[in-house]
């Protein structure tokens, strides 16, 4: 039986079999679930090919939400692609981030990775890496088993939750399972993506969950494409060799502290920040008129 | 710990987990407990849901999950107008329940024989459903496991009945709880079990004295 509770764990385990994390991940979950690797597997091909298909349909659409507060962005940005200061590739990414938001918004079909509000973000990392250095599918499948394991530690040992641990838990994990996934698929060692998960988590502690109108677009939408440069800045710097002063697994329990501190009112209740801004409560009164 | 596909996953109709995915299955529940088609909705919508509903399809997902479909099915944006065309009345209400969790719906459904059903839950976060209450019994149910459900008199022996059958069955139970309006009054027990039931359990069930009524829930995925 294969267990893990925290990242250097499952780290460990991986050095001491020598076997990528995924490998690790996936026999926890056979075991866990009692089902064959290839079943495994192919629940996870099935989750990436619904991820390709929300970034596809993302970056064309132009159907506004049901509020209608977003809808259309990604389509401008995947336009402006090579334009801009960041490079094409990177740019992309956030327009696939953004994309994948959008058709969460419109109602459409997408995979919670690790929630619906920061889906974007890992598939949008991992279509961009796949275009840019040619990845196989089994390579991308991989990473989505690596994306997986750092998210369970994540949500085992801090939360997932906007409403528990503010946004940090959700974009912020979704940066870390990202940014660790795609050092994995460029070949780095365990210590490496430990790091890069370090530095995206530590690059959004404390964010806080206070959407407008209680809706999963403002700001969540944009920040998807946001978050996903926080877990291409992270993944790049620990390649580099930049290091994580402060370890993944203590930067996890600071995210679990902080989250616990974070008042009721930034946690997903929107009683204040930026949804409680004069233009806020203006767009919630149009939204709900008879509220 | 959470396994891979809860992390990665699930597959879903946007925007909220608690307010679109969560709600699609208190729906699918209350349609299984129900367990016929249904021809008339009243849902009553309280705390979050009553506020937010619009914007997050909650009032389409509700529907939708009355239908039978499930948290990942693309027709769940059209459930309003599919519902019409299949001729299932609906009406909704905001209404204020003291101490209820704020993602809360009760649903009321009458099938087309006549028969008709009442079930109160709460979207819980992540998608997951607690139903709280079905036709008037307090119980505790999420879905995750199939369950059985008897409604029978309060009275020695009836719980060992039904255990006994499922024993025979060689069905596992997972969770179980009993509840009663009052001493020696109706009662109702839900088994949640391990595995699918099969139909004949149900019957055998349905046939020990002072079971009124027996019936199965899907686990509903």
């Amino acid at each position: 039986m294969i267990a893990f509770n925290t990242l250097a764990e499952l780290f460990s385990l991986a050095e001491e079999k020598e076997l990528p994390l995924s490998e690790i991940v996936i026999a926890r979950e056979m075991h866990d679930s009692q089902q064959p690797r290839e079943a495994v597997w192919q629940a996870m091909t099935a989750n990436w090919q619904v991820m390709c298909a929300a970034i596809e349909r993302g970056i064309v659409n132009e159907e506004k939400s049901l509020s209608g507060l977003t809808g259309g962005d990604a389509k401008k940005l995947y336009a402006f692609g090579g334009k801009g200061y960041l490079g094409e590739q990177a740019l992309l990414a956030a327009a696939y981030a953004v994309g994948i938001s959008e058709v969460n918004a419109v109602m459409g079909r997408i995979v919670a990775c690790p929630t619906a509000g920061s889906c974007g973000i890992v598939p949008a990392a991992l279509y961009a890496a796949q275009q840019q250095k040619e990845y196989d599918a089994e390579q991308i499948i991989a990473a989505l088993f690596t994306a997986a394991g750092i998210g369970m530690v994540i949500d085992q040992n801090a939360s997932i939750a906007g409403a528990e641990g503010g946004c940090q838990a959700e974009c912020g994990t979704a940066a870390g399972m990202a940014a660790g996934a795609l050092v994995e698929l460029a070949g780095g060692t365990p210590q490496q993506v430990g790091d890069a998960v370090a530095l995206a988590i530590k690059n959004l502690l404390g964010l806080v969950c206070d959407p407008v109108a209680g809706l999963v677009e403002v700001p969540c939408v944009k920040r998807n494409g946001f978050a996903t440069m926080v877990a291409l800045t992270a993944a790049d710097m620990s390649l580099a060799g930049v290091q994580s002063v402060i370890p993944v697994d203590e930067v996890i329990a600071a995210m679990a502290q902080i989250g616990h501190m974070l008042p009721h009112a930034l946690r997903e209740t929107s009683e204040a920040g930026l949804a409680v801004t004069p233009t806020a409560e203006r767009l919630t009164r149009k939204i709900y008129p008879d509220a | 710990m959470h396994g891979v596909f809860d992390i990665v996953g699930p597959v879903m109709i946007g925007p909220s987990s608690s307010h679109t995915a969560g709600a699609v299955r208190l729906g699918l529940m209350a349609r299984k407990v129900l367990g016929e088609q249904p021809v008339q909705a009243e849902i009553h919508l309280h705390g979050s849901f009553a506020r937010t509903y619009r914007g997050h399809g909650t009032d389409k997902a509700i529907v939708a999950g009355i239908m039978g479909m499930q948290p990942d099915d693309e027709r769940i944006r059209e459930a309003l107008p599919l519902a019409k065309e299949q001729g299932l009345q609906l009406q909704f209400k905001q209404v204020q329940i003291d101490g209820a969790h704020p993602n809360t719906a009760i649903i009321y459904l009458t099938g087309a024989s006549g028969h008709m059903a009442r079930i109160r839950g709460a979207s819980v976060g992540g998608g997951n459903i607690l139903i709280s209450n079905i036709d008037g019994y307090e119980v505790e149910l999420t879905g995750q496991y199939p369950a059985l459900v008897t409604i029978h008199r309060d009275q020695p022996g009836i719980v060992t009945r039904v255990t006994e059958i499922l024993a025979w069955n060689a069905l596992n139970v997972a969770f179980m709880r009993v509840s009663r309006q009052s001493r020696g009054a109706m009662a109702m027990m839900i088994l949640e079990l391990d595995e699918e039931l099969p139909r004949t359990v149900v019957e055998e069930c349905q046939r020990v004295p002072q079971v009124q009524k027996a019936f199965s829930i899907p686990a509903i995925g």
